[in-house]
């Protein structure tokens, strides 16, 4: 009916109007060319139409340009909502002492780790602001929410600077800054759990950022950030104690040295037209509660490598590999111990190290294989707890991605804690995204 | 102020004395996303500008890396030009929240749109994800349609001729020989398309919307359901009935599209496997617009004139 309609009118108005709007009679007969055979006559007309329109725009005539449709996600901020729900079981019926991040499936059967609700745009021509909260479902089925990132990030600042604000994610080498819903394995490499705790390092705070002028990706970062909580668990936190096993000390901020100074550096090449090579250093120096003076420091390596096919459908076929390696150095004072008051433990220097390797392959469009191997270990102290004792994982699994929106994963973990034994655990993970497509991060 | 007067004075004098007149305009660093618009730049920018495309002529623009190496030329251009219509949502906003680069803001001069001013086709009445990777703008496939090609370099003239006025001239002068080429060169092509008007074909994804109304083919199938969505068995035998009773009997495909699915489905309906790639590059000896389009008029009236 709309293509009778249309198709009378234009043949009405004649050539000028018909000049002036060519493409909306395109778009007509692309809908005629599927609809009904009962149209062919129809079509006929609209294709002679469609011929003078042709000729009329080739001698020169410029189509007006119609007006823009509205973007989907939201005018001014886009809003994404990720979903990540975990089922499998372990050979520890205590998963949580098993899977220590927070995003970790924690119990046997079913978890909800990470529930994100995020939020981005442009704040001004000279800010961007994002937000990430997220919602958590315990073992005993409560429900936890947590401001994870809520930071602003300069877009015009000279000197190719540009400063970050708020809470975040601490830029400490590769895997650090990144959500759980972009981990490439269901779980929080070990190394980076015992480092930086089971939510990863992040505080309130500040970054800068210098993009030095090389012909390769160089950037110099320094993070500036509050030493304190939960979420800096090598510093000033309230769960020092299950590290160096002393009552923790209230210590007040006295200065610059009294916060977080997180310096990297990052470089990139690409090593042939299909292979980039990505490294960075990085470390954290800091203040930690085992005593009134006594500091932390945190130095860590990382490199990524990846292959992507010149013909990649979707991205796919690729290889890469990610690795990452840390050492702390932990100053523990002369302290009472927190189990037992009668107890003192010696003045001692507290050293753990650990590394993870991953390689992925994307075999396919939509699946990938990979393998990580984690290895954690802890210099003998007075106190004795199995976050600092020696510990190996294996962990291959399979993904798919039914789309860039979704994701089935599966991973079997084999696990070697020192003092323990072994133990084996098989979880499925699936994710759903919705709102503003993710944009990938290389 | 008196020191840097001075200064300034000193560093003129400097430079008369060097013999060095006024210094070679540094030319303007050009950077597109996909190798096609690459292209259009060239053909308007000629030997004003340097161009450098992020994605290769190979791979699928819906996924390209936002390498570290993207983040360094982005950084550095005077002048970004984007498909638009979510083509690079994917990767390019990532990139462009660190390159730091006030020259292609949103809204710079330095920023091009390469859908502005596009009629698009197929934008979606609704946005539901159930239908595949619709984009919310429409199809982003435009560029083959040398109509529409036009209108693109007309943006790409225009945000030229502003950034760079002392080349303004060169710009518009392009500009007007590459239309005319356009307009020349598609009549060849429709004179050699015309035979087969109304002619029914298959592609891989909805890549060649634009390229069939503009040479009145008529897509009867595409290999994947929707779009983004790989091709399932219950599908694939529905575009071989399809094209078993429509008669269609090319396939066309992209370099980093599933030929082997192709290849499935043509030895059953008897049908040709073509390879059309959109970018210049992608095969060789196809660096330029005309190149490309020569290419994917004449594989596809070769194909087409030879009945299955």
């Amino acid at each position: 009916m709309r293509t009778l309609l249309t198709a009378v009118l234009l043949a009405l108005l004649g050539t000028t109007a018909a000049a002036q709007r060519p493409d909306s009679t395109r778009t007509d007969s692309l809908r005629q060319g599927r609809g009904p055979r009962g149209l062919d006559s129809l079509a006929a007309v609209i294709r002679s139409l469609q011929a003078r329109i042709d000729s009329l725009a080739a001698a020169g005539q410029q189509p007006q340009a119609p007006p823009q449709p509205a973007r989907t996600s939201g005018a001014y901020m886009n809003i994404g909502f990720d979903g990540l729900a975990d089922f499998g079981w372990s050979t520890e019926p205590n998963v949580g002492s098993l899977q220590l991040g927070d995003h970790d499936p924690v119990v046997r059967g079913f978890t909800i780790p990470n529930i994100e609700l995020s939020l981005d745009g442009a704040v001004d021509p000279y800010f961007r602001g994002f937000a990430n909260i997220v919602y958590k479902i315990d073992p005993s089925g409560e429900t936890g929410l947590e401001l994870e990132e809520a930071y602003f990030l300069t877009t015009s600042l000279k000197w190719n600077l540009q400063l970050r604000g708020g809470q975040f994610f601490t830029e400490f080498g590769r895997q650090n800054p990144q959500h759980p819903h972009s981990w490439s394995f269901v779980d929080q490499p070990l190394v980076l759990n015992r480092m930086f705790g089971p939510d990863g390092l992040r505080s309130q705070g500040a970054r800068l950022s210098w993009l030095v002028p090389t012909k390769w990706y160089t950037e110099a970062m320094v993070s500036v950030l509050n030493s304190a909580g939960g979420t800096t668990s090598s510093f000033r936190s309230d769960e020092s104690a299950e590290i160096h096993g002393g009552t923790p000390v209230t210590r007040s901020v006295d200065g610059l040295t009294d916060l977080l100074i997180v310096p990297r550096l990052a470089a990139s090449l690409d090593l042939t037209a299909t292979q980039t090579l990505l490294f960075g250093a990085s470390a954290a120096f800091g203040p930690n509660n085992s005593g009134p003076g006594t500091r932390t420091q945190i130095y860590g390596a990382d490199v990524y490598w990846k292959w992507k096919s010149p013909r990649a459908a979707a991205g796919f076929p690729f290889v890469s590999w990610q690795t990452e390696a840390l050492f702390r150095r932990y100053d523990a004072a002369q302290r009472a111990s927190a189990e037992d008051p009668g107890v003192t433990l010696p003045e001692e220097q507290l050293r753990d190290r650990g590394v993870y390797s991953q390689l992925l392959w994307g075999i396919k469009p939509r699946i990938v294989a990979g393998l990580r191997g984690d290895y954690v270990s802890g210099s003998p102290a007075a106190f004795d707890t199995e976050l600092r004792a020696e510990r190996y994982r294996v962990s291959p699994n399979l993904t798919w991605y039914p789309t860039e929106f979704s994701k089935l994963r599966l991973q079997y973990n084999y696990d070697n804690r020192k003092g323990v034994g072994s133990d084996h655990s098989l979880w499925l993970q699936f994710e759903f995204i919705l709102g503003a497509h993710a944009a990938h991060k290389f | 102020m008196h020191t840097f007067g001075t200064f300034k004075l000193a560093a003129t004098a400097l430079l008369a004395l060097s013999g060095i007149g006024a210094p070679a305009p540094r030319k303007l660093n050009v950077v597109a996303t996909t190798p096609d618009l690459a292209a259009l730049a060239r053909e308007i920018g000629g030997e004003a500008i340097t161009v450098t495309a992020l994605a290769k002529p190979t791979e699928d623009p819906h996924f390209v890396d936002p390498k570290p190496s993207h983040l360094i030329t982005l950084n550095r251009a005077d002048v970004l030009i984007e498909g638009g219509a979510e083509l690079e949502l994917g990767w390019l906003p990532p990139l462009l929240d660190n390159a730091r680069n006030a020259k292609i803001a949103a809204g710079a001069p330095g920023r091009i749109v390469a859908s502005q001013g596009i009629h698009m086709l197929e934008v979606p009445a609704t946005f539901d994800r159930s239908k595949g990777d619709v984009h919310s703008m429409g199809n982003p496939h435009f560029v083959v349609d040398p109509l529409d090609a036009k209108i693109v370099a007309t943006g790409i003239a225009d945000h030229l001729a502003q950034i760079d006025p002392a080349n303004a001239a060169a710009f518009r002068a392009n500009l007007k020989r590459f239309s005319t080429t356009v307009d020349q060169k598609l009549a060849e092509w429709q004179k050699l398309l015309e035979p087969y008007r109304g002619t029914k074909i298959v592609t891989y994804h909805k890549d060649f919307v634009y390229f069939a109304a503009r040479f009145n083919l008529e897509i009867v199938e595409e290999l994947e359901p929707k779009p983004g969505i790989a091709p399932s068995p219950a599908h694939l035998a529905k575009v071989i009935s399809t094209m078993q009773a429509t008669k269609a009997h090319v396939i066309l495909v992209q370099p980093y599209q599933n030929r082997k699915t192709a290849e499935t489905v043509a030895r059953q309906t008897g049908a040709t496997v073509l390879d059309m790639p959109q970018q210049p590059g992608a095969i060789p000896n196809t660096p330029t617009y005309f190149d490309v389009m020569d290419h994917l008029v004449r594989a596809l009236a070769g194909a087409l004139e030879t009945k299955p």
